[in-house]
């Protein structure tokens, strides 16, 4: 860590000398650059304040909180069951994905775990949440670098996935379906059949991503060797998710942890990429949605029968004690720590989410890159505000 | 236009007026929070098609757009921001409010950074409740909102007594006519 606090003291000493070399030897001002907190390419509210040096960035640093709500200290003042309602709203994209690790705590504390049938449903909800997620992502990511097409398609697709979400849950966006013991409801009648046709959709959907964008010449020029994070810088930062992988490391929370979750019922490959640029990452992310198509599919078969729910009181007291469970969400690792103290609600909630972490990176990456190479950057990196500021 | 600003518009030339700028509508998305994404999802997926209501989102600078849309959590950080990009809009604008935090605060009612409503901040049109609303229930909102401006009387918004003059739901310039429209 030393070294990259020095790396990060020497671009700021570089920034200082760029300015003073500009002013010396040009007699020009170096200019900085305010992206955001209102920008298209920011993903909501982010903004990042980069001072050029031409048309090069010689010093970024991204300005976060223009979207804190307060979470942690709004869970001290919920029940446990209420908590799930705010929580949904992190990583607004995948919802579902940020009551389970939450709930795995909770359940974890009062020693109950869900039904098998429950588990199963659990894994294929988080894993379509992970596709309307991430597939939103593939066509923004166009609309990122000048192709406007890829958006179309995404929305197109990602309703059908919405769709299901709808259906089994009752929530488009925010489903707060998740119970401690288990679920809220079985699944609806014809399901399961539904599902299968959505996800041979959307595995069509990522094939014309493909071709669309991934073998698209420009694209590839304008991602291959832009913002390279080697293995060692990805892992000091503590990226993790896809970003992490696509920097080389193998390492998944959904297959390297032991959790009550259906995904060691799926036969599953985890992609990684070696070249850690801004095409790794979204390649990685594009083999992901179809990985994650594969998983829904095998659970399918394999749902076991029996109750969604188990014995939990009406009240929900939850004993005293903390808990750490995370999981692997679309954006990444994220965790809850809960304490309670045998109250009705947690005492404290610390909230690890994977943008906040990926977004750390940004000041290392953005040094000495070109101006719209920041884009693709940023776009490459994926955060969702939400789960940046929380 | 100076029979506008003296006042004395003819009504068949007012209605004509107000029909035109009813059907060109450029929206500024202010992407705030979820809302954000089932504004996309109105204004960019083939299913919804905002552009067949008269409706063109995605114009490149609040300077050019008639109509913001504010979808999501207003903070206290984003507040002044907020209030920046609406002076910077040119008359006749409006503001539409979408999702309940923009609304009122929602889910965080009770949160110590969040703005309750943005409508402390900047005078809304049409409010549009939800967390997160429908894609269809901000189509709706739009369609409120070109009613209102259809009805709208001219002359009065343009010496500036009573910027929001009309009732959308009767057409009538009632006392309570400065009462925002709310989707049900």
């Amino acid at each position: 860590m030393t070294m990259l606090g020095d790396r990060q003291q020497l671009s700021y000493i570089a920034a200082q000398a760029a300015d003073a070399r500009v002013n010396v030897e040009l007699e020009t001002e170096g200019m900085t650059l305010n992206i955001g907190p209102q920008h298209p390419a920011t993903h909501g509210t982010l903004r990042i304040v980069a001072r050029l040096d031409g048309e090069q960035v010689v010093w970024a640093e991204p300005v976060a909180g223009y979207m804190h709500r307060g979470y942690e200290k709004l869970t001290e003042v919920r029940t446990f069951p209420q908590v799930t309602a705010l929580i949904n709203r992190i990583d607004w994209l995948g919802s579902f994905a940020n009551e389970v690790p939450f709930i795995l705590a909770a359940e974890k504390l009062m020693g109950v775990e869900a039904p098998p049938r429950a588990q199963h449903i659990r894994t294929i909800l988080f894993e379509l949440s992970r596709i309307a997620n991430v597939s939103l992502f593939l066509g923004d990511l166009g609309v990122q670098l000048g192709a406007v097409t890829p958006v179309f398609f995404a929305f197109r697709d990602r309703e059908y996935v919405l769709n299901l979400i709808e259906a089994a849950t009752g929530g488009r966006f925010h489903p707060n379906f998740d119970r401690i013991g288990g679920l809220k409801d079985d699944l609806p009648a014809g399901f399961i059949d539904e599902t299968r046709t959505v996800m041979v959709k959307l595995r069509r959907f990522c094939d014309e991503i493909e071709s669309l964008l991934f073998g698209n010449e420009i694209f590839q020029s304008r991602t291959r060797g832009v913002g390279v994070i080697p293995r060692d810088v990805a892992l000091s930062y503590g990226l993790s998710g896809a970003n992490l992988r696509a920097s080389g490391v193998e390492w998944d929370l959904r297959r390297d942890q032991d959790l009550p979750m259906a995904w060691n019922k799926a036969d599953w490959k985890v992609w990684t990429h070696p070249d850690g640029d801004s095409f790794a990452r979204c390649w990685v992310r594009l083999q992901e949605v179809r990985e994650s198509t594969k998983i829904v599919d095998q659970l399918l078969d394999t749902i076991p029968a029996g109750p969604v729910m188990t014995k939990v009181p009406k009240i929900i007291k939850v004993p005293e004690g903390e808990a750490w469970v995370s999981t692997e969400n679309p954006l990444g690792e994220m965790g809850y720590y809960v304490v309670s103290k045998g109250d009705l609600g947690p005492f404290r909630v610390k909230i690890r989410s994977a943008s906040f972490n990926n977004i750390s990176i940004v000041p290392w990456v953005l040094r000495g890159v070109y101006v719209p190479d920041i884009i693709t950057i940023l776009a490459s990196l994926y955060f969702i505000l939400g789960d940046i500021d929380r | 236009m100076g029979l506008v600003d003296r006042g004395r518009l003819p009504k068949p030339l007012t209605s004509l007026f107000n029909l035109g700028r009813s059907y060109s509508l450029w929206v500024y998305q202010w992407g705030l929070a979820c809302c954000a994404i089932e504004m996309g999802a109105a204004f960019g997926s083939p299913r919804y098609d905002v552009m067949r209501l008269g409706v063109i989102p995605l114009p490149a600078s609040p300077r050019q757009a008639d109509l913001v849309v504010i979808s999501g959590t207003v903070t206290d950080k984003m507040a002044p921001a907020i209030k920046r990009l609406y002076e910077q809009m040119p008359e006749p604008k409006y503001v539409i409010s979408m999702g309940s935090c923009a609304n009122c605060g929602g889910p965080y009612w009770d949160s110590y950074s969040v703005t309750k409503g943005v409508d402390q901040i900047i005078p809304v049109d049409v409010y549009v409740p939800g967390c997160p609303p429908r894609p269809e229930a901000l189509l709706e909102g739009i369609v409120l909102l070109q009613q209102r401006i259809k009805n709208e009387d001219m002359g009065a918004r343009w010496r500036g007594e009573g910027t929001r003059p009309m009732s959308a739901v009767d057409g009538s310039s009632a006392e309570k006519g400065g009462v925002p429209v709310v989707v049900d």
